[in-house]
């Protein structure tokens, strides 16, 4: 059989390798920079940009969306075009999906230093850039199928399945999530509201884990780990079964976010039933990874790539077994709210996909400028400041978070809450020293890997066309070569049946879904009301400053909750919440219930100078919302949107709301005023103020029988 | 909680995409040979009569 000969395109690996290296030590000093903010709020130095709030989206969208996606592409072009045996389908879509993929980052960092986010974990960016994103998504499959298409290995390795399954999932659940309706340039309330929304937001935040930051890197796994280690993988029957068990069971656990929250209570246990079923596929992977090395740990003693591969599937094994732990609810009682989430997805993070992106490089770069790794010594430094990092950083945080639990918890004898919440905070502190001195010594070690691998290039030769030569694809397998793919559907009368019937639910589906969301609606409770347009505002202030990302909006019934914060939260008080902020994360207090607990004034100062109100506080101050001025000219499309939402706000109430929102601020500002705090009523922290009195207060006006119904027997002092 | 349909809708169908290749892959004999592939990786394509410059 004749060879073809043919050329890999390394140029693109080459660009998406420098991505990989900026855009990772941008993410982790972000992620330092909140890490110190934590014991050290002055840090924030009265900026908007540079307070937690908004550079902790920085942070997570840096490092997942910029370090590990430049890291999927990097292992992606280079892995694909070498299984298959094929250059990439086309090189101006390559060019256009790496600098379109850049221009991405870029645009989300800006608008998320400015305040711009839609208010949802991990999915914060605004709708022109989600819809960038499904563009480059788009053009990227386009340039991976078309290379599967035109292989000349007949057999698709498993990684190219873990590729695929990244792929299509990916654009399923960035989709569905980032249903918005805009109201303007870069602001958007989401489709969904209150606990659907929540539902919505947490299947796309655990898959996002699981197709984003799980099966390429699997991929990439089952690719460089046999090349690195020159032997084949310990099992491929046993990769085959992985990918496909570990794909048909993952989709189904994202409830395990939401246990002991308002979700209905089969969604809860089926989130838990999955997510313990997912050790199974999960360990298979981990052990088929480390058994490849069999027979070969002699390597890994002299090799570092293959230390850091070695370690980072260790810790994905490690992650893998901890998250069905943490899916129990009696583990998820005590672990929810804390530092220990913080802990589990940084073993993911640092170790799984960190190391694993660290050695695909020391791998790459060599063969890329076909030379050796400038220092192995380096590189062993590297991977040991790494390797404890990881462990400094984890092992307080897992102390932390555990320690703040069992505070949360704990009762004197006579049955008060034995702690203050700012007691707890400040107990912790040590902990998140020890935590960022970890983080500090993970980002030298990132430092080091940069100045080995500049060596590196330094002095090879880049290599941008590689040359290569395999038979071409063996044309019996095609079987249906000469003819159009609807030909083959139009003889098949039950596929054609199946395949119309797809796409008619997909049409309808676009249709009906819509109105029927905002039918459900509908307030279970009838003392529950929209927001007042002042309250709307505050909101959005709320949204912006991220105070979602350190308080939570959900009392989840445990005796300590409701004696600390009030009634537990009922699914039925969100229904007007575009989006939901119901948080993941308690660094402060929970806020569900805050309404009416202190005077306008005490938020007035408290915002200003929280350690005024409460010392030891490590909340950092908002300056700029007593400057700022709430955009009055926006106020009639809020309401437009939330009533095209469902929210029942009368029809014309558009040309009444800016009167009744300046009513509704003079009314706080001459409350201030008696106090004599002096503001204009129109700045952003009269709104503010206003949203923070409204939280949990629809409840407490409840008509009786309600409260009878849905109370709590064993709360005490209810 | 009628979103639980929408994401029903959504997770079933990719399961149903994920279901298609499962048994495409099948048919094809994509996992008849559980030997050779993981053997293949480790080879790389360099030409091997003639230096290629480009």
């Amino acid at each position: 059989m004749q060879v073809e000969k043919f050329y890999y395109d390394n140029k693109t690996v080459k660009w998406f390798a420098y991505a990989v290296m900026v855009w990772g030590l941008v993410g982790m000093l972000a992620g330092l920079w909140i890490a110190v903010e934590m014991y050290y709020p002055p840090l924030s130095m009265g900026f908007a940009p540079t307070t937690f709030g908004r550079m902790r989206p920085v942070h997570t969208n840096a490092v997942i969306f910029a370090f590990v996606g430049n890291g999927i592409f990097m292992g992606i072009y280079y892995s694909l075009q070498r299984l298959c045996k094929a250059r990439m389908f086309n090189d101006t879509l390559s060019k256009i999906h790496f600098w379109g993929w850049q221009l991405i980052i870029l645009a989300a960092a800006l608008t998320l230093w400015a305040g711009c986010t839609s208010g949802k974990e991990y999915a914060e960016l605004e709708w022109p850039i989600d819809i960038a994103i499904a563009l480059v998504w788009v053009l990227f499959g386009i340039n991976m199928f078309g290379t599967i298409i035109k292989r000349r290995e007949s057999h698709i390795y498993v990684a190219i399945w873990f590729y695929i399954a990244t792929w299509v999932t990916v654009a399923m659940l960035h989709i569905v999530n980032s249903m918005e309706l805009p109201i303007s340039i870069l602001k958007s309330y989401s489709l969904y509201a209150g606990v659907q929304d929540a539902l919505v937001q947490w299947w796309y935040g655990h898959n996002a884990v699981a197709f984003f930051l799980t099966t390429p890197y699997l991929g990439m796994m089952y690719y460089f780990l046999p090349k690195a280690a020159n032997r084949p993988v310990y099992s491929y029957r046993l990769s085959i079964v992985h990918f496909w068990a570990l794909i048909f069971i993952y989709i189904w656990a994202g409830p395990h976010h939401l246990l002991y929250t308002a979700l209905p209570d089969w969604a809860q246990s089926l989130g838990t039933v999955f997510s313990i079923m997912l050790i199974a596929p999960s360990w298979g992977g981990m052990l088929n990874g480390l058994f490849t090395l069999r027979g070969a740990w002699d390597k890994v003693r002299e090799e570092p790539v293959l230390k850091f591969l070695v370690v980072a599937v260790t810790c994905y094994g490690m992650a893998t077994f901890e998250g069905p732990m943490l899916s129990l609810k009696n583990v998820n009682a005590i672990s929810h709210f804390t530092d220990w989430t913080i802990a589990h997805v940084h073993i993911g993070a640092l170790g799984w996909n960190g190391f694993m992106t660290f050695g695909v490089l020391y791998f790459l770069i060599p063969k890329l400028w076909n030379t050796e790794l400038y220092s192995k010594k380096l590189a062993t430094t590297h991977f040991w400041l790494g390797t404890i990092g990881i462990i400094l950083y984890a092992v307080p945080l897992y102390w932390a978070g555990f320690t703040q639990a069992m505070m949360w918890k704990s009762f004197t004898e006579e049955g008060q809450l034995k702690f203050q919440f700012l007691e707890t905070v400040t107990h912790i502190l040590p902990m998140y020293i020890a935590r960022s001195i970890g983080g500090l010594i993970y980002i030298a070690g990132a430092v080091v890997m940069t100045y080995n691998l500049i060596k590196t290039i330094g002095q090879g030769s880049f290599i941008g066309d590689e040359a290569a030569e395999a038979a071409p694809f063996p044309k019996e397998i095609v079987p249906h070569s000469n003819e159009y793919w609807h030909r083959w559907i139009e003889r098949r009368p039950m596929q054609m049946l199946v395949f119309s019937l797809i796409a008619v639910a997909i049409g309808g589906a676009i249709e009906i879904i819509p109105t029927f969301l905002v039918k459900s609606n509908i307030p279970t409770i009838s003392s529950v009301k929209p927001y007042t347009p002042l309250e709307l505002h505050g909101r959005d202030v709320y949204i912006r400053e991220g105070c979602y990302l350190c308080h939570s909006q959900m009392v989840r019934p445990f005796r300590d909750e409701v004696a600390r914060y009030g009634e537990y939260s009922k699914a039925g008080e969100f229904v007007y919440d575009h989006p939901f902020q119901w948080g993941s994360k308690r660094t402060g207090p929970d806020l569900a219930r805050l309404g009416a607990k202190y005077p306008d004034s005490w938020h007035f100062n408290h915002m200003q100078d929280p350690q005024s109100m409460s010392p030891g506080s490590i909340m950092p101050s908002y300056p700029w919302l007593y400057e700022n001025d709430i955009n009055a000219f926006q106020t009639p499309k809020m309401i437009w949107a939330m009533r095209t939402l469902g929210v029942p706000y009368p029809v014309g109430y558009e040309s009444q709301c800016n009167k009744d929102a300046e009513t509704q601020a003079n009314e706080i500002a001459a409350r201030l005023k008696a106090d004599k705090l002096e503001v204009k009523p129109s700045r952003e922290i009269v709104a503010l103020i206003a949203y923070l009195q409204r939280l949990g207060k629809d409840i407490k006006s409840a008509p009786k029988e309600t409260k009878k119904v849905e109370g709590d027997a064993a709360v005490p002092g209810n | 909680m009628s979103v639980i349909i929408v994401l029903l809708f959504a997770s079933i169908s990719v399961a149903a995409i994920f279901l298609a290749a499962f048994l495409w892959g099948v048919k094809n004999k994509q996992f008849d040979d559980s030997f050779s592939p993981p053997y293949r990786i480790l080879f790389d394509d360099k030409p091997v009569n003639e230096e290629v410059t480009k």
